[in-house]
């Protein structure tokens, strides 16, 4: 068990070596002179300069790449070339909001998505399953910023139920905090609801026609305890995979989000780092997701046991 | 045998809705099992025997399935019963053996737990109380070491071992009816003849009927008491056990005995090649005309193309769905 | 029930008994054939397929249908409300948003189409490649694992941010960040295939590794393939709406549905039709291609329809 951990844990190593070089490796990538295009129109030749020196554009690309991963490896993401501040220091700014987003959508989804998609499983080609699987196309279909400015205009502006923007921090009182998180939370929420309803229906319908749930019937089990009992259970592995792999889709999203609901979050961060081209910004939320986003799944993958007893490392 | 049966199944028709028509898995069968005793459901697979079990049950999903008919158990018509009452029924007064004990359990969940739910779901029992129960049920059906046993999930337990738990699932809550669908199918050849033993070890204490469904007619031999045949979703023929060996009056029972390889059958002169029936099951998608077994009979006429023979006793306790069937006298 | 005697040479003539038919339970089911079979068996492409016809339609005829220049600005007439001579209202330009629209859906399929080709043709290469050579594979995977552990949002910002917006580049850089999960869809099903006794038996007699991918491997790549291109097409449209929408898109000038909706949001609360009509468009045509998408997987690919 700890040797597959240690093993699991050791193979993710290479895969952020890989996030990192390439997140790196794009200042070299892009077709012309970074530095230019960071700088702008407008700028002059001392502000390219100035740039491409502050990037570090005018040292080998191995030097480069070795001092920004010593750099990062301390807790250094760089400098923002429009604020001067530490990356790390604006990202650890902007954290909270972007943490409180993503974990209120997730428990929100997956309490919607999960229950949605068994449901459906249970009433296949009913009309309640069509529902269902109609919602999850349409899930994919509307962008998050859409569904963001419709949840907005009919609950904040037409009925004034909710706050239209902005973020409360959870120290001024969790009531607030969660008001203003409620409606980016559905609008981000929607196509992850969609993608754990779709998985957790497929896996359901697997599950409920195998030799077991007969069984389970016919020793005069309920139907409540059937689906979330017998079937849920096996049926948990995929669609704990798919939570995981999902949180790629809330990670891109939150970014518009924040956007759409002005939350000071790593989203806007990012969003006004394009705006100014502030590249050592953008890297390094790049870079911050993508680690999450890995350890997030690493996690997972160690959590496969505790739902199903046949798989042992 | 006489007084009211304990199960009596009448006209049963379990219908399939599927894209290319209606299937007519089982289309008008009906028998009736004592309490005690042991009935056998013979015949190839695919001849509804399986949907039988299940409709008796009410397993079939519905839809795309649909049962129609009467079954009364203890006076009651379970067709007419609502979910709910059928559940209180379900594991406790009939329970089910399936034929494949590797995938018939629970993977996520411990034995223990799956012995004991039905205890707790029909009994009231605590969780405690149920798997002390569910530890001596592990030890009635012969698996050892049950006291840590009752913590082990299916997988780590042995096809047979695995059945066993199936059968004290079944009898835990001591019922009336035990409906076993191929029970030892699945088993190697030492480990059926141990589920066979146990279940008729069992019955005799715990008093259950059963109902066993199975194409294997040693089977048959070795524990019923009375046999039906079916073939394509109908009762071909109904006798006692011994009287269906000695003298089977279906042809297609006729094909299916002549289909077993039996010891000594070169004493009487016959050839020892191992008969078969030509040709193939009628597709149940269609509406049959005349016999069922008619295109693949040997003896067929056209009044078999054309008519479907009713069932009718054809000797005392004995009877056959054909019109050549031979007819000994019946006391009317 | 009739009964009459029949003989037989051999048999003792016996009594013929009918047995009472058996009504039926269910209704008589009708199997549906032709065209229209399909489609009542296929709602979904039916739906779909429909519904993109227009769009393409659209796109292609924007200039004939009653459209003016997407780009005039017209000054005096800011920010009109949806009448007769504007059918969707007006932008903070005086532009008609209504030929915006109209035109957006040039710029918003074809980014959809080109990605998905692209992105296809990408990873198909490398799928076949990494699938077959042991060697090439291992180094690959982990590179495309490093990739698909960037959110492809994120992916594509990153890489707009370093290029001038423009939509060429915005179909690069979503490719770019697609890439990764069809090369780890096209290598799965040649793994799978490699095992194939009928592959198998062709490596053993000696036939050329290219003919082997070309013949027996690719076509069977193509369905799953062809699935997958369609969702990439419908997610493209998206990201492409999402990059416009927060800046480091298509450029400002190009009218695709992504920038008319980020021009629109400063006024969104007081003026909502300028956002409404394109993101109304966006979201019919990406639910179109969707359904397509969707219908073609249970056609095409069985054993992938049960999986989602």
């Amino acid at each position: 068990m700890w040797a597959y951990v240690i093993r699991r844990v050791l193979a993710t190593i290479p895969v952020m070596a890989v996030v990192a070089l390439f997140v790196f490796s794009l200042l070299y990538l892009a077709p012309g002179d970074p530095a230019a295009i960071i700088a702008g129109d407008q700028a002059t030749p001392q502000d390219v300069e100035r740039i491409r020196a502050s990037l570090g554009l005018d040292r080998p690309y191995l030097v480069r790449f070795g001092a920004w991963v010593w750099d990062i490896a301390h807790g250094d993401l760089g400098t923002s070339i429009f604020t001067n501040l530490p990356v790390s220091r604006m990202i650890e700014q902007r954290i909270e909001p972007t943490l409180s987003l993503m974990v209120v959508t997730l428990i929100l989804a997956i309490s919607i998505a999960v229950p949605m998609g068994v449901v459906a499983a249970w009433k296949q080609g009913t009309i309640i399953d069509r529902a269902v699987m109609g919602f999850a196309v349409l899930g994919f279909s509307v962008p998050v910023f859409v569904v963001g400015y419709l949840l907005a205009y009919i609950f904040a502006l037409e009925l004034d139920w909710l706050p239209v923007q902005g973020y409360t921090p959870f120290e001024r009182g969790i009531g607030p905090w969660f008001q203003n998180l409620i409606l980016p939370a559905i609008a981000l929420g929607g196509v992850y609801i969609a993608l754990i309803a779709r998985i957790t229906r497929a896996t359901m319908l697997e599950v409920l026609s195998q030799d077991y749930i007969r069984t389970a019937r016919a020793k005069g089990a309920g139907q409540v305890s059937i689906l979330f009992l017998h079937a849920l259970k096996n049926a948990a592995v995929p669609i704990v995979t798919v939570i995981g792999i999902g949180i790629a889709l809330l990670i891109g999203g939150a970014v518009v989000t924040e956007s759409v609901f002005a939350i000071p979050g790593l989203g806007r961060l990012t969003v006004d780092a394009i705006l100014r081209r502030d590249y050592p910004v953008i890297q390094g939320v790049v870079l911050l997701f993508s680690f999450v986003y890995v350890l997030v799944n690493l996690v997972i993958d160690l959590a496969y046991t505790l739902f199903d007893p046949r798989i042992r490392y | 045998m006489s007084g009211e049966p304990l199960l009596s199944v009448e006209q049963l028709q379990t219908h399939f809705r599927t894209p290319d028509g209606v299937n007519r898995a089982v289309d008008g069968v009906s028998f009736h099992v004592y309490a005690g005793e042991t009935l056998a459901i013979v015949g190839e697979s695919g001849c509804g025997k399986s949907v039988t079990a299940m409709s008796i049950l009410r397993l079939i999903p519905e839809p795309p399935g649909k049962i129609a008919g009467k079954i009364n158990f203890l006076g009651r018509d379970l067709l007419t019963l609502s979910d709910r009452e059928m559940r209180k029924i379900r594991g406790n007064e009939i329970s089910m053996i399936f034929q494949e004990p590797m995938t018939s359990l629970n993977p996520v969940l411990t034995v223990g737990r799956q012995i004991g739910e039905t205890l707790r779901l029909h009994q009231g029992l605590s969780s405690a109380a149920a798997e002390q129960k569910a530890i001596e049920m592990l030890t009635l059906v012969g698996i050892p070491s049950p006291e840590t046993r009752v913590k082990d999930y299916p997988h780590q337990l042995s096809g047979g071992m695995r059945q066993r738990v199936m059968i004290a699932i079944a009898l835990a809550c001591n019922p009336k009816l035990l409906i076993a669908d191929e029970p030892t199918t699945a088993l190697d050849v030492t480990i059926q003849a141990q589920i066979l033993d146990l279940m008729r070890d069992l019955k005799h204490r715990v008093g259950a009927a059963i109902v066993l469904i199975t194409h294997d007619l040693g089977v048959v031999a070795e524990v019923a008491e009375r046999v039906v045949v079916m073939y394509a979703g109908r009762k071909v023929e109904e006798a006692r056990v011994a009287d269906l060996f000695a003298n089977p009056r279906h042809p297609y029972t006729q094909g299916l005995l002549g289909a077993v390889p039996k010891l000594g059958s070169s004493l009487t002169g016959e050839t020892t090649r191992l008969s078969e029936i030509p040709g193939l099951v009628p597709s149940l998608k269609n509406k049959i005309q005349g016999c069922v077994f008619a295109g693949r009979c040997f003896m067929a006429t056209e009044v078999c193309h054309t008519i479907a023979p009713a069932l009718e006793l054809k000797a005392e306790g004995h009877a056959a769905a054909c019109h050549y069937a031979p007819v000994e006298a019946v006391a009317a | 029930m009739s009964a009459f005697t029949a003989d037989r040479a051999g048999v003792s003539a016996a009594t013929v008994h009918a047995a009472i038919p058996m009504p039926d339970v269910l209704p008589p089911v009708k199997p549906r054939r032709g065209f229209i079979g399909f489609l009542r068996r296929n709602p979904t492409i039916a739906i779909g397929g429909g519904l993109l016809l227009i769009m393409v339609f659209v796109a292609i005829f924007a200039p004939f249908l009653w459209t003016k220049d997407p780009t005039a600005l017209a000054p005096a007439m800011r920010t009109r409300e949806p009448a007769a001579r504007w059918w969707f209202g007006t932008d903070m330009l005086g532009r008609d948003v209504y030929s915006r629209v109209l035109y957006g859906a040039r710029v918003s399929l074809l980014v959809g189409v080109a990605v998905a080709a692209l992105a296809s043709a990408v990873g198909l290469a490398i799928g076949l490649v990494s699938g077959f050579f042991r060697q090439v594979d291992a180094v690959v995977m982990r590179i495309m694992d490093g990739m698909m552990s960037i959110p492809p949002i994120l992916l594509a910002i990153a890489l707009m941010a370093l290029t001038r917006g423009s939509v060429q580049n915005v179909i690069i850089a979503i490719s770019i960040a697609e890439v990764p999960r069809v090369s780890r869809l096209v290598r799965g099903v040649v793994l799978s295939l490699r095992e194939q006794p009928y592959v198998e038996a062709a490596v053993a007699s000696g036939t050329r590794t290219g003919r082997i991918l070309i013949r027996h491997i690719l076509p069977n790549t193509l369905a799953p393939l062809t699935v997958q291109a369609t969702y990439i097409c419908a997610a493209a449209m998206i990201t492409e709406s999402i990059l416009s929408f927060i800046g480091a898109g298509t450029p400002p000038t190009v009218p695709s549905w992504g920038n008319i909706m980020a021009e629109g949001r400063a006024l969104w609360q007081v003026k909502p039709y300028i956002v409404f009509f394109p993101a109304l468009f966006l979201s019919v045509t990406v639910l179109a291609i969707n359904l397509v998408g969707d219908g073609l997987r249970d056609i095409l690919d069985p054993r992938m329809a049960k999986s989602l």
